[in-house]
């Protein structure tokens, strides 16, 4: 994925397009983390004052949610699905096979890949479901996540 | 002659390469020199079928599946684009057993029609509700949704037309209908199928709850998790008030009401219905308390709606049809249909949309076939990850809130998630504390803290340490957590914890001995 390198006149643009919203606060975050591919440090202060809020009210939004991370991605994402209903196809042995094949563990991030567990994506006639790289996979195996991916693996 | 072939555009299909299946069909007919049209429909909710393509016969629509790329050559050999036979033939679509025995209301268009089609929703019975709505009173709007007996779907299963007569009556410059698509339960699919693949009709569930309690202004809140139905949503706006019936004048009547979207952060409690608002209004998705209820006091204190996806999408049905035709389904006060869902280890999952008082067997045995392993069924979850776990014992409940509740489970948003032999209930336990800890809002102690101790007194039991004094223990914090908990984030949590202690205490026995 392409993101905008951080810049303050960037992050006002998009400000300017959310911050008069009703509620604005979440909607900025993610407008930011859309176009930079993360919340950097310097946003919070930004949104605050695009919003008319206190940059304490900005970083309690910004470390509730689970979606909204303060650093770049690697360029290999993966969220494997750790919800009950891929737990009965097999998504514990699916998250050891991957954190294997990828030589990381789940919930680490290195600068090529990133592991993290996603409680359920809707996908639950057809688990374990993953989701490589923003593309929603259900059935999925070790390999097969492997072969979506470019990243040198270790075996 | 050109024939048109529906492949579904819903996630769950293309995760299995629906859209590969699509794009090497539109090359080998290009190749071949046939003209074909492919129309991307939302799923049938057979998913043990797809990707599934469908032909349009003269004798209806014809189906195959599942297709996968290697098979589309043979199926082109075969002339399926004329309804030809082929070994992944599956007859009409309407034929097969496990689709035409259902009672589909809800659902009735999904799979169906071009989820983005106005005329095809037209053709298939959509504004007829909105209109005949534009035609009546607000209390006559209100009185026939209560006559129909419908219940909230997202969970509690509250009286959909009493929650609306409570924000009629209130007085309010500015009222919201706010729906609730988090859909966060694991085991659920159903509100996303609905998005994606008929839109249109929560959204005219939308507008007709807007015009019986005086609101002029939607918003659906979408979790993150389903990037594909939030673009379905917002494209059917957009084509909803192209069409005149969304925006400052719906259908020509001079009455106002619009929908916008908005988009969750990944958090699960978010879905509790107080905390969809305070997300909405930007801030950390932590419960309110109640009193005020969200229907006097709710998005940005004003009076508001709050129903689930598949709540508001019956609605439009109730307004065609009746209320007297959709309260002659079902059994007891679960009047009505429910849209269920099979998931997990389940040989044939999807959706099955049928009359409330089926029973659990008929709905994992006869519809779902057993297992997907093809090991015995040992545990079934209904109702999310805050739902009970019931035995093989349990299989002739009769699937209704009532019946459920009296067998110690419930029903919530109607997931199924089938679990074989090989699990381990102790650990399903465990997991039930931890994603309580993992998700808590933090306003409760007992949520906050008293599952993460919870998860580690199950860690204990599973090593055999002190087993029966922990199990106490566990006991006594399940208690806690019931009576101490603001939601059923915190209170039901120690449902599936329970029901694993009750009916598999033989899992976190065992380990004494070891
Ligand atoms: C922790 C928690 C999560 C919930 N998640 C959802 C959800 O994802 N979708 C939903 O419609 N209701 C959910 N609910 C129920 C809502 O609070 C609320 O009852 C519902 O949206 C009301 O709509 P209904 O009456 O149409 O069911 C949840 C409740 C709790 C306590
Ligand atoms: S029970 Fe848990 S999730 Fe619900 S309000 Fe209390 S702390 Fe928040
Ligand atoms: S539980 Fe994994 S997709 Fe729903």
């Amino acid at each position: 994925m392409k993101f905008t390198p951080w810049s303050i006149d960037a992050a006002s643009a998009v400000l300017a397009a959310t911050c008069d919203k009703p509620g604005p606060v979440l909607i900025s975050l993610q407008a930011i983390q859309e176009e930079f591919g993360y919340v950097p440090e310097g946003a919070v202060e930004l949104v605050a004052k695009a919003c008319n809020v206190s940059r304490a009210d900005v970083h309690g939004v910004l470390t509730y949610y689970h979606d909204l991370r303060t650093s770049l991605p690697p360029a290999t994402v993966l969220r494997i699905c750790v919800a009950e209903a891929c737990q009965s196809v097999g998504s514990r042995k699916l998250v050891s096979e991957v954190e294997k094949s990828f030589n990381t563990r789940m919930d680490e991030s290195n600068k090529d890949v990133e592991l993290k567990p996603v409680y359920c994506l809707g996908n639950c006639a057809l688990g374990p479901s993953a989701i490589v790289n923003g593309e929603l996979i259900g059935r999925a195996t070790a390999q097969g996540i492997k072969s979506m991916t470019s990243v040198q693996v270790s075996s | 002659m050109t024939s048109t072939i529906y492949i579904p555009k819903d996630s769950a299909a293309r995760s299995i390469g629906a859209d590969h299946v699509a794009a090497v069909i539109e090359a080998e007919s290009a190749k071949r020199g046939i003209s074909i049209s492919i129309i991307r429909n939302g799923s049938r909710g057979a998913f043990w079928l797809e990707p599934l393509v469908e032909v349009e016969t003269k004798e209806g629509r014809v189906a195959y599946g599942p297709v996968t790329v290697a098979d589309v050559e043979s199926l082109f050999h075969s002339a399926f684009h004329l309804g030809g036979d082929h070994r992944l033939s599956l007859g009409r679509t309407d034929d097969i057993p496990w689709l035409s025995r259902q009672d589909r209301v809800t659902f009735a268009r999904v799979g169906i029609v071009d989820p983005h089609s106005m005329a095809d929703y037209q053709d298939h019975g959509g504004l007829v509700g909105l209109r005949r709505a534009l035609s009546m009173e607000q209390e006559e709007i209100v009185t026939e949704v209560t006559q129909s007996g419908l219940r909230g779907r997202g969970g509690a299963g509250f009286p959909a037309g009493i929650k609306w007569r409570t924000v009629m009556a209130t007085v309010g410059e500015h009222k919201y209908i706010c729906c609730n698509a988090d859909e966060g339960d694991s085991g659920t699919f159903a509100d996303r199928m609905l998005m994606e693949g008929d839109p249109f009709t929560l959204l005219e569930g939308m507008a007709i709850a807007g015009l019986a309690v005086g609101a002029t202004e939607g918003v659906i809140y979408v979790r993150s998790e389903y990037p594909a139905a939030y673009d379905s949503l917002n494209r059917a706006i957009e084509i909803a008030r192209e069409f005149g019936w969304l925006g400052s004048d719906v259908l020509g009547s001079g009455i106002e009401f619009d929908i916008r979207t908005r988009i969750g952060g990944g958090s699960y409690v978010c879905g509790e219905e107080t905390a969809m608002l305070e997300s909405i209004e930007g801030k950390r998705g932590i419960v309110r308390s109640k009193p005020p209820l969200p229907a006097v006091h709710g998005l940005f204190g004003k009076p508001t709606v709050i129903n689930n996806v598949l709540t508001l999408a019956t609605v439009p049905a109730i307004l065609a049809e009746g209320a007297q035709a959709y309260m002659s389904r079902g059994v007891g006060r679960s009047v009505g249909t429910q849209v269920f869902q099979l998931a997990g280890n389940i040989a044939r999952g999807g959706i099955v949309e049928t009359a409330f008082g089926i029973t659990l067997d008929s709905l994992v045995n006869d519809y779902g076939a057993g297992t997907l392993s093809g090991r015995a069924v040992r545990a079934v979850q209904i109702g999310g990850p805050l739902g009970a776990y019931l035995p093989v014992g349990s299989m002739n409940v009769s699937m209704d809130y009532e019946s459920l509740l009296a067998a110690g489970g419930m029903l919530g948003h109607g997931g199924i998630v089938v679990f074989d032999e090989s699990v381990d209930m102790a650990q399903q336990a465990k997991f039930a504390m931890e994603f309580c800890a993992i998700e808590s809002c933090g306003k409760c102690t007992p949520c906050r803290l008293g599952s993460t101790r919870g998860a580690e007194t199950i860690e204990k039991i599973m090593l055999g340490e002190d087993v029966s004094g922990n199990k106490k223990l566990l006991l006594d914090l399940c208690e806690v957590m019931t009576d101490g908990s603001l939601c059923a984030m915190g209170g039901l949590t120690p449902l599936p914890v329970r029901s694993a202690m009750l009916h598999f205490g033989e899992d976190f026995d065992r380990r004494a001995r070891v």
